[in-house]
Formats: structure tokens, C-alpha cells, sequence
């Protein structure tokens, strides 16, 4: 379980305080890293996330406001090859959230012939509560032929599956699938994208980057301390998301149980990512009572229709006085609700993206949405299928990239991400 | 005899005849404003639109259209802004047909459009007789929906109509006709679209594109046959889909003629018919074989027009400046359009990306007021 430090550290004064844990938890792939010079301004909720843990960070950890999230193709046909590289990356990772440089020098206390082993934006800044998390895709496992790549296909879990066809699906694949993909978040951008950056940089040769994504304005919530943030389409959303205060629901909905398997996905999750597009100027077009109507909850108290108040229960039977549903058949909330979906939920951690403007002079943006459970077949596909087929939602968005992914449990200091896979 | 003889270059020409010039026509005799009763006779050609009068009283007036020309044509009698009064569509070489309408007292515009597209030959037609009686605002709103339901009505029958044709030429086996006859029998379900829409599941059997379709669902409708003409030419395997079409549309056009749309609706379908064009057709994902978008986009334009022309007398009362501007901006979209045009439709649309954000930039502007329709019609 992640934890938060009360009160901020810098990257300066880190040293001392966390940096002997970290430096124990990768020992034997660092031997030490140095601190870059120069004074950051530690504020509260700027301190680091423990990286270690029986479950990886950045799943619960109350969601920060930025990511970077990026996907991999393996290069490299060679298991020991991929084992080394998950092996630096751990260790870098390890150093990243404490909120430190990597490498031996860092950003520039090495020698001036080479090129500096960090890459120094983040210098200064501090941890910014950075987490970062890996998961497996399916064709980390096998090819499209089919072959075993690294020795590891009997490890395939069931439960990662290929995602099916939905509805509407308008895939680029270009912005779908990837072999390995890590979630990189923080409160401050840079230090989100600092980290992306330099595992790609130790990932030459190895991996390649498929594609990558930034998001801003975290678009729910995973814990009751924070309030409830709005998409781009103005709305409150993640008020019912799964929290990380519910932890026996965690256990039935989130992390993955012994008698699930294999063994090393155990107190892990599946993530599935989605490259959401919003016609933004569309949903401008819309009349308020049809976007609350679509949405099924108020727009200015994001309560559910009929309630006053946001964290009011649905009453999906409420009628109007014409005899109408107040919260209508094919609204979002209805059907995205559990009860509508055999009990099935999600912990989500999206975000918004406005990657500039398209060809047309609309704005490239939308939700990248991320989501962790258990069974992405009881979970995720049912509930999307639902959602293909009768959302009213759908007028408005596009679903244009896909990713499923297979993230192990937590790391143990000396270990590193998915050892189990390999042992 | 009052002619007009081609589009828009006419008008004056019309005017002159009014005014008992001779100068365009000098073969037929200017029309005598009321000299007749009985039904107004209309000859339509390729390329003349003729009524033997031009002035009628007011109150219930008939139009018989006798088509002379070798195209399919349709006469329309429009309101000030292309608001539609009356019209018969599809009418075929050699036939005749009557169009029924009750016309208040006011400066109308009768039009034959031959091939049944583009703004067609256009003349004036001057009705007189008691003035109008001042209608109050919940009479203005109900006669919006009256003569909306009567445009679907009209669209309806011919969609019907040239979706058998289609589906007759796709089941004889001719290629070429069916290739013709896609867009112009979807111009008639792109005009009604919304209307089409809200029969739940009818719409993607038979308009759904091939990712709108779930693993385990069999595609049907227009756009599994477009792909077979256009990607691979032939129409074999799609007599059965062809024949499902047809029951499907059948279907719709039975519930079309009978539904009861309300003002907002209205307002509703003319806004959701331009983020259709805003989306699918600009981007040119919806006929993605054929690349027949630019039929589609006219027709949804058109069918959004004809929505917000029946609320018109009611939004010219109540934001008069907001008529002005959808005015202006109907007629650059259209405008944008015709650079398009070829004698008998479109071009296939393979534009670039800086013509496509043309489009698209019209389009929007024109978006914007018709998304403001609503609140104004709303307002009590």
C-alpha cells in the first residue's frame, strides 16, 4: 500500500531522510546516486510516494493531477535482455519517486565528457508525489504469429485478454496496444514527463516508444480526502469511482486474489486505457437539461437527477411527473452503474487531454481514460459493451486508442518489476 | 405564360415578366395577375419551370406539375428563406402530379428542381386576397410543426420510392444504376435524419458503418452495399441485404408519417443534423466506398433549413436579428457547397485538408445560431 509523506522533502533535502531506503531497494543496479544542486520550494503534497509495497504504486495513491503515460514495443529478442532492462528501470524508478536524480552523477555532478545520466528537468523540483507504474500487454507475452517471445506465454494470464470490437470503435494503431506500458503521474507535469523521458532514453535498444500520452486535471477521484474534479465536458466525474478508503471492496474489485492466478499477478491489477475523443464544440452546442439528460447527473452539483446533493444515492426509478425516468435509460450513469452491470465497478484514474487542435480547427481533446480491476472480463468488457451499445454518451465521443495491460503486484526492495514473470 | 428559364440568373427576368415586360420571353404572354381560377398548370422541363399564373388568391390552391423534361423533378413553393409551404417530390419524366397547399397572402417563390438538386429554377408567385390574420404565437408554433410534419411526410414517401429503385437496381444486378441511385435515395433519409434516428434500433440496420458494428451482429443496410459497389463493383451476396433495406426503410417511413414532433424537437433536429455534417460528412468517414459525402451533407443541411424555416414566423417574432443571421449563414454553407457541384450532384468528395476546414469552418458558423434556436423557441 502507498503511503504519503506528511510534510514536502526536495530533492535536496531528501538525501538523508528517504534516500538510504531507496538506496537498499536497488541495491546491486545503483550503487548511489547524487542530488542535484539547487533549493526547491518543498510544499506540502510535493513529498514523495513510497515505491515499494505490496502493491504497485500509482493504482490507489489519491490521484495527482498530471500524467504521462507511454506504451513500449520490445526491440530486443532476447529475455535477458528484457530482464536487465526491467532491472534498470526499477531502480531508476525506485529514484524518480524519491524524487532523485538517477544514474551514479545525476544531471551534472558527472564528468563533462559525457552526456549527463539524468536528463535534469526535474532538477529543483520536488518528488510532487511521482508514481510509476508498469504493466504487461498481451503481446508482451506472445506475437502476432503467435510465438512465445521470451519464454514466458504459459505465464499469459486469462484475465488478459484481447479486448473485443466494441460498438463505435474507431481505432488508431498508432495510439493502441504496446507490449509494455507505464504510467507515469505527479502534481507537476515536468516531473511526470522527466520520468517518461528517461526510461526511454535507458529503454533504447531495447524497447521503443509506441506512443505516449499527457493528461491534465485528474479526472476522478481515488480517495474520499479529494473533491470530485470535472472533465472537459464540465462535469463532475469519479463520484462513485471505487476509493481507496473501501479496501474490502478493493480486494473484490481491484487487486488480483490467490485463487485468481497466475502467482504473479497476485495483488496486482489490469489496466485498461482508452484514448476517449470528445467533440467538444458539439457538446457546446447542447442544451444544459440534454447534456444533464445524457450525463444523468446535474451539472452544477454533479447530483444524480432528482437528488440534491452529489454523493446522494441514484434512484433509478424516480419518475417525473410524466411518468418519465428522472435518471433516463440511456444516460451514462445508469449504465455505467453496478447495479446495472452485475455488481461490476472500476477504480479509475483518467485524465483530460487537448492535444492542440486537429486539421479542422477542432480541438484534439477528450479523456484518457485508466482503469484498474480485477477481471477485465467481468469488468471492463461487459460494462463498455453496455455502454457501446445504448449510452446516449456516444454522440459526443469516440473511442480512438486501446490498451490492456497486466500490472503485478507491488516490488520488494532487491527485487524488480515482474521478477515473478521471470523466475 | 409566366417561364423561368434557369436558375437564379431568372429572377430578374421573373420580375420583368411580372411587370408585363417583354424583354426575356417574348414568345409567351405575360401572365394577368388573377385572370384565372381553378387549378395553376405547371410546366417543368430541364430547364424551365412555367405556371400559367403567377398571381393566385389566397386560401386552398392547386398546382399541377406536369414533368416535360428527362430528368426527375420536384416543385417546391417557398416562404420567405426557403421555408417550405408545400411541395411534390419525384416526379418522373412524362408524369403529373398535383400539389395541394394553403397559401396566406404574401410574396412566395414556386420552384421545379430538375434532377432534385440544387436550388432549382425559381420564379416569384404573388398570393392576394383578405390579409392574413394575425396568428398568435401557440398558433405559430403548432402551424411550424404542421408544415414540418408535412416536409418528413414528402421526404418520407420518396424515400421510399428511390430506396425500391435502389434496391431494384441492386437486385437486377446493375452496377451502374445502383451506383446513381445510393445517394440520391439516401438524400431523402438524410433529410429526415433525426426523425429516422428516434426509431431506436432502426437506424443502425440501416445506416450503421462497418465500426459501428458489434462482433456477432450481421452489418446491414446502405453502407454494407456501398462497400460492395464501390470496393469490389458488383452486387452479388446483397439481394438479401437490398431486401432487408427496403423492409427496414418501409418501416421507417410508416412511423415517419405518423409521428408527433413537438417545436423543440424541431430545433433539436435541425442543430443534430449539422453536427451530423459537422462530424461524419466534413471528416468524410460516412461514405467512405463511394465518397458520396457531399450528397449527405447537402441533405442534412437542407432537412436542418427546412426545420428551422417552419419555426420561423415564431423566431422572426421573437429574434428577429437571429433570423438575419441564419439567413446569411444557411446561404455560405450552401454557397461553400456549390463549388462542389457537378450537372447531376457532387464531385466525390476527396477534398484536401484545407478544403475540408473550409467546410468545416462554415459549418460551425452556421452551428452556433441554430444551437441558439431552441432556448429562444423554449422561452415562454
Amino acid at each position: 500500500m502507498t503511503s504519503e509523506s506528511s510534510k514536502g522533502i526536495s530533492r535536496r533535502g531528501l538525501f538523508g531522510a528517504a534516500g538510504a531506503a531507496v538506496a537498499t531497494g536497488v541495491a546491486g543496479y545503483v550503487v548511489h546516486s547524487a542530488v542535484s544542486g539547487e533549493e526547491s520550494q518543498a510544499a506540502d503534497n510535493t513529498g514523495p510516494v513510497e515505491f515499494h509495497g505490496p502493491h504497485q504504486a500509482g493504482i490507489v495513491t489519491p490521484a495527482q493531477d498530471r500524467l504521462h503515460f507511454a506504451t513500449f514495443d520490445v526491440t530486443a529478442t532476447k529475455r535477458e535482455a528484457v530482464i536487465a532492462l526491467l532491472k534498470e528501470w526499477t531502480a531508476a524508478a525506485a529514484l524518480m519517486t524519491a524524487g532523485r536524480d538517477i544514474g551514479q552523477y545525476g544531471a551534472v555532478n558527472g564528468p563533462g565528457e559525457a552526456p549527463p545520466e539524468d536528463t535534469g528537468e526535474a532538477v529543483g523540483l520536488p518528488p510532487a508525489r511521482l508514481t510509476i507504474t508498469i504493466g504487461f500487454g498481451p503481446s508482451f507475452f506472445v506475437d502476432a504469429q503467435g510465438n512465445d517471445r521470451f519464454g514466458i506465454k504459459a505465464k499469459r494470464p486469462a484475465a488478459l485478454v484481447d479486448l473485443p470490437h466494441f460498438i463505435g470503435d474507431d481505432l488508431d494503431p498508432n495510439r493502441s496496444g504496446g507490449d509494455i506500458a507505464v504510467q507515469a503521474c505527479s502534481d507537476d507535469p515536468q516531473v511526470a514527463v522527466h520520468a517518461i523521458r528517461n526510461l526511454a532514453r535507458i529503454g533504447f535498444g531495447t524497447v521503443a516508444v509506441r506512443y505516449s500520452q499527457l493528461g491534465f486535471g485528474r479526472t476522478s477521484s481515488t480517495s474520499r480526502a479529494q473533491s470530485t474534479p470535472r472533465n472537459l465536458f464540465g462535469f463532475k466525474d469519479g463520484t462513485a469511482n471505487l476509493k481507496l478508503e473501501d479496501t474490502d471492496k478493493l480486494e473484490q474489485q481491484l487487486w488480483v486474489q490467490p485463487e485468481d492466478g497466475p502467482d504473479w499477478m497476485v495483488g496486482g491489477s489490469y489496466l485498461v486505457s482508452r484514448r476517449i475523443r470528445m467533440t467538444i464544440e458539439i457538446w457546446d452546442r447542447t442544451s444544459l437539461g440534454e447534456q444533464e439528460q445524457i450525463i444523468g447527473r446535474g451539472k452544477g452539483t454533479g447530483a444524480p437527477l432528482g437528488k440534491a446533493d452529489e454523493f446522494d444515492a441514484v434512484d433509478f426509478n424516480a419518475k417525473t411527473s410524466d411518468g418519465s425516468l428522472k435518471v433516463p435509460a440511456d444516460s451514462h450513469v445508469r449504465l455505467a452503474h453496478p447495479q446495472f452491470n452485475k455488481g461490476a465497478e472500476l477504480l479509475r484514474r483518467g485524465y483530460n487531454f487537448v492535444d492542440g487542435s486537429d486539421g479542422l480547427g477542432r480541438l484534439d481533446a477528450g479523456l484518457f481514460f485508466l482503469a484498474y480491476q480485477r477481471d477485465p472480463r467481468k469488468q471492463f468488457v461487459p460494462i463498455q459493451q453496455q455502454l457501446a451499445r445504448a449510452d446516449k454518451l456516444n454522440e459526443y465521443i469516440r473511442h480512438v486508442g486501446s490498451g490492456i495491460f497486466a500490472c503485478p503486484g507491488g516490488v520488494t526492495p532487491g527485487s524488480y518489476w515482474g521478477e515473478k514473470l521471470f523466475t | 405564360m409566366f417561364t423561368i428559364t434557369a436558375r437564379r440568373a431568372t429572377a430578374a427576368c421573373a420580375v420583368l415578366l411580372l411587370a408585363a415586360l417583354t424583354g426575356c420571353a417574348k414568345e409567351t404572354p405575360a401572365a394577368q395577375p388573377g385572370d384565372s381560377t381553378g387549378p395553376v398548370t405547371v410546366k417543368a422541363t430541364d430547364s424551365e419551370c412555367s405556371l400559367s399564373r403567377s398571381d393566385v388568391k389566397s386560401g386552398t390552391n392547386t398546382f399541377s406539375v406536369a414533368n416535360g423534361g428527362s430528368k426527375v423533378t420536384e416543385f417546391y413553393v417557398y416562404a420567405d428563406g426557403d421555408r417550405v409551404m408545400g411541395e411534390v417530390e419525384n416526379i418522373g419524366p412524362g408524369l403529373k402530379r398535383d400539389l395541394i397547399v394553403e397559401l396566406p397572402t404574401g410574396k412566395y417563390q414556386a420552384v421545379c428542381k430538375p434532377g432534385m438538386v440544387g436550388d432549382g429554377i425559381r420564379g416569384d408567385l404573388t398570393v392576394t386576397g383578405a390579409a392574413a390574420a394575425q396568428v398568435d404565437e401557440d398558433t405559430a408554433l403548432k402551424q411550424a410543426v404542421d408544415s414540418y410534419s408535412r416536409y418528413v411526410n414528402s421526404q418520407a414517401i420518396a424515400l421510399e420510392q428511390k430506396t425500391t429503385d435502389f434496391v431494384a437496381a441492386v437486385k437486377a444486378g446493375d452496377v451502374a444504376k445502383a451506383k446513381a441511385l445510393y445517394p440520391v435515395s439516401r438524400s431523402y433519409w438524410e433529410r429526415i435524419e433525426p426523425v429516422a434516428e428516434s426509431f431506436g434500433d432502426l437506424d443502425p440496420k440501416i445506416d450503421a458503418r462497418v465500426n459501428d458494428v458489434e462482433p456477432g451482429t450481421e452489418w446491414t443496410g446502405y453502407h454494407r452495399i456501398e462497400q460492395a459497389l464501390w470496393e469490389k463493383n458488383t452486387t452479388a451476396g446483397m439481394a438479401k441485404y437490398a431486401d432487408q433495406l427496403l423492409t427496414d426503410v418501409k418501416t421507417v417511413v410508416a412511423k415517419a408519417k405518423v409521428v408527433k414532433l413537438t417545436p423543440l424537437q424541431l430545433a433539436n433536429g435541425a442543430k443534430e443534423l449539422l453536427d451530423e455534417v459537422a462530424t461524419g460528412k466534413v471528416t468524410g468517414e460516412e461514405d467512405r466506398y463511394s465518397h458520396t459525402d457531399l450528397w449527405d451533407f447537402q441533405a442534412n443541411l437542407e432537412g436542418s433549413q427546412a426545420a428551422i424555416q417552419a419555426l420561423r414566423p415564431a423566431l422572426q417574432k421573437r429574434d428577429a436579428a437571429l433570423v438575419t443571421t441564419l439567413d446569411t449563414d444557411f446561404k455560405a454553407v450552401f454557397a461553400a457547397l456549390d463549388k462542389y457541384r457537378t450537372a447531376d450532384g457532387f464531385k466525390p468528395y476527396t477534398a484536401s485538408e484545407a478544403e475540408k476546414k473550409q467546410l468545416g469552418t462554415v459549418v460551425d458558423a452556421l452551428a452556433e445560431p441554430v444551437s441558439k434556436v431552441a432556448g429562444v423557441i423554449a422561452k415562454k
